[in-house]
């Protein structure tokens, strides 16, 4: 439990980043609480269900709890071209970055609408709990004011944001588009130079 | 069927137990304090603990496979009522973690109670995960710990848990027609059809059955494109919200570039048709609806809260393209059909994402149930009476005759007294009730406007006419 908060709380204050490297330390830390395998590991581990790097495709997994997204495990081919190492890495940094501002966005989220619910509660004189011991509930309109206010100062952020998830998941698609398409004409002439040799 | 005889067995169990226990309150652990507070509850959860009983005699419950129990997959047709803040404030109370050996058999239902609270009310495919996740982001205060042993042991078996839900990122194409149903929204394409078709009904021309299936299916296909797309465009947003964390490709199913394929082999055919098959005018209309959805309503989401006016006009489009599509002109009476769809998007949108505004406002969405409430609930209203305005257009415009007006009043009116409930109140149930209502109203209001068409009289070919008139009273809506 302490090691998850202390990964947290990593993400959360490390300066913000596009250019994260891609590395061990970055994916540890922020899945060493599921604890699977990173690219570097060649160690597959105990249960047969975890990733190892000897796996044939990507792996995807259960929704991370603090930023709700799903981490992937890159698979890297033999013959890994240059243009599937980009597509690895970008794919990579997307989900680290993204990973970084949902975190952020979660965690900033809780904390200032707990905050809200306090100060409102205790301006009104009344305790966090009530006599059954249960959380006492603001009105909806009243807790509306908080969301309201939670997007208009975070506004300019969430559009920086959009743009470049915009660009990024473009850039991405376009990739793997390139990359299949290399794929099938290597097939192809594969093929073809395999029927001209049995041929000859 | 197990309902009635579970009922009073368990009630009459609950009810000897707690006299018990309320008498010895003292003595007891903290399993007493839990049945007590169980009891102390809405009688509707009532059900959920039989529910349990039920599924604890249905399923196998291994030892410390507790977590694998299958939990029947729930799929409404649209996953509205987000009762997470209740579900919140109850989950103080319960255990966090389901410890499967520590086998207190009142912390089981505790905890599987408020599963399967949040199992109805949002779709997961693990109750418990969600409901963990739930708790973090929700950030827990003062929920109550178990003794250390008990914790590592979950820890553990948790970790375990969470390992074996990695999967592969392959296509299974078994699963493949599913993910595409999920990719394209069905149903509401299917809705989205109907509308159109409601549309092409009510064009006064005689009745082309081929001419209505082309345009049906390219209206469909437009509608997959659309709705692929906006997938496409939102999946960390799409992650973060209930509602839709289990579309396909945020759940990994499949790639982006397989799904934008899937967009591109349903709009490029589909608007093909409409403008090979159809006319022009159809095309240039289902062009524009995806561009609308896709590049404009989708972005503006984030940036303002003028998207609904944009969604509105989306919607408002497939009735358009119907009668386009049978008359091949824009006539009055398409965009009167337009307009009934325009008015009646408000009071469902506004309905539906006013019990949303939590997971919009996390999710860094605009709409104006969240930044401007008021404005939400008045235009709410002011749409709904709108539509009473558009019902008494209708036989002026000579789509309709004069009984349409008379015979859409009660349900009009009807969706206008909810309005109105909802801008008094502004409360969740008002909200869900206005939101269920809209769902029954629109298949209804174009139903009553199919029967009340006006007649076409056409003097230079009686029987032609009869046997058209006679094919339309005929066709379904």
């Amino acid at each position: 439990m302490a090691s998850k908060t202390t990964a947290a709380a990593w993400r959360i204050f490390s300066p913000f980043t596009l250019h994260s490297p891609c590395s061990i330390s970055a994916l540890n830390i922020r899945q060493c609480s599921s604890k699977l395998a990173t690219k570097q590991d060649t160690t597959p581990k105990g249960s047969p269900f975890r990733p190892a790097v000897s796996s044939t495709h990507d792996w995807i997994g259960p929704p991370n709890p603090l930023s709700n997204l799903r981490p992937i495990v890159y698979h890297i081919p033999e013959n890994e071209s240059d243009l599937q190492k980009r597509l690895r890495h970008l794919r990579q940094e997307t989900e680290d970055w993204n990973h970084d501002f949902w975190t952020k966005q979660n965690f900033s989220f809780t904390k200032q609408k707990e905050e809200f619910i306090i100060s409102q509660l205790k301006a009104e004189g009344l305790t966090l709990r009530d006599e059954e011991g249960r959380r006492r509930s603001l009105d909806s309109e009243v807790m509306a004011v908080f969301y309201k206010g939670f997007l208009d100062t975070n506004g300019v952020r969430h559009s920086s944001y959009n743009n470049e998830w915009y660009r990024r998941n473009f850039t991405i698609t376009m990739l793997m588009a390139r990359v299949a398409l290399r794929n099938i004409w290597r097939t192809v002439t594969k093929r073809n130079d395999n029927n001209s040799t049995s041929a000859t | 069927m197990y309902k009635t005889p579970c009922c009073r067995l368990s009630g009459l169990v609950g009810l000897s137990v707690k006299q018990k226990l309320v008498l010895n309150v003292p003595q007891c652990n903290q399993s007493a304090r839990n049945l007590i507070q169980l009891h102390r509850r809405d009688p509707s959860n009532w059900l959920t603990y039989q529910h349990l009983i039920f599924l604890k005699r249905q399923y196998v419950i291994k030892n410390s496979e507790l977590h694998q129990r299958a939990i029947p997959k729930q799929a409404p047709a649209l996953t509205i009522v987000n009762e997470r803040e209740d579900t919140i404030e109850r989950r103080v109370q319960r255990i966090p973690t389901i410890d499967p050996a520590d086998r207190h058999t009142v912390s089981q239902p505790e905890d599987v109670n408020s599963d399967a609270q949040p199992g109805i009310s949002t779709l997961k495919p693990v109750a418990e995960d969600a409901a963990e996740q739930r708790d973090s982001v929700s950030g827990t205060v003062g929920t109550s710990h178990e003794t250390p042993h008990v914790h590592m042991e979950t820890d553990k078996a948790k970790e375990e848990r969470l390992d074996r839900q990695w999967k592969q990122l392959k296509v299974i194409v078994a699963d493949l027609p599913d993910v595409y149903a999920k990719l394209a929204k069905i149903k509401l394409t299917a809705l989205v059809v109907t509308s159109a078709a409601a549309g092409f009904a009510m064009a006064p021309v005689p009745f082309d059955p081929l001419l209505f299936f082309v345009s049906s299916l390219g209206i469909g296909l437009a509608s997959c494109t659309a709705n692929t797309i906006n997938q496409f465009f939102e999946v960390p947003f799409d992650s973060n919200m209930n509602r839709t964390k289990n579309r396909p490709l945020v759940r990994g199913q499949i790639s982006p570039l397989h799904a934008v394929s899937f967009a591109l082999a349903c709009g490029i055919p589909g608007v093909a048709l409409l403008t090979l098959a159809v006319n022009p005018l159809t095309g240039f209309l289902g062009a524009l609806n995806i561009f609308l959805y896709t590049c404009c309503y989708t972005p503006l989401k984030r940036l303002s809260i003028t998207n609904t006016w944009v969604g509105a006009v989306v919607g408002a489009l497939p009735p358009v393209m119907g009668w386009t599509a049978a008359t091949g002109c824009l006539g009055q009476g398409a965009l009167l059909m337009g307009g009934f769809l325009y008015c009646w998007q408000f009071p469902h949108f506004n309905a539906l994402s006013w019990n949303l505004r939590e997971d919009y406002s996390r999710g860094g969405y605009r709409m104006m149930s969240v930044t401007h409430p008021s404005m939400c609930k008045r235009v709410a209203l002011r749409h709904s009476l709108g539509l009473i305005g558009l019902s008494t257009v209708a036989p002026v415009l000579d789509v309709t005759t004069w009984t349409f007006p008379i015979i859409s009043l009660p349900i009009n009116l009807y969706i206008s007294y909810l309005a109105f409930r909802f801008y008094r109140e502004g409360d969740r149930g008002s909200a869900r009730k206005l939101f269920f209502c809209s769902l029954w109203h629109l298949p209804m209001l174009l139903l009553l406007a199919f029967t009340c068409k006006k007649p076409r009289r056409d003097p230079e070919e009686p029987p032609a006419a009869a046997l058209a008139l006679a094919l339309q009273s005929s066709l379904p809506s």
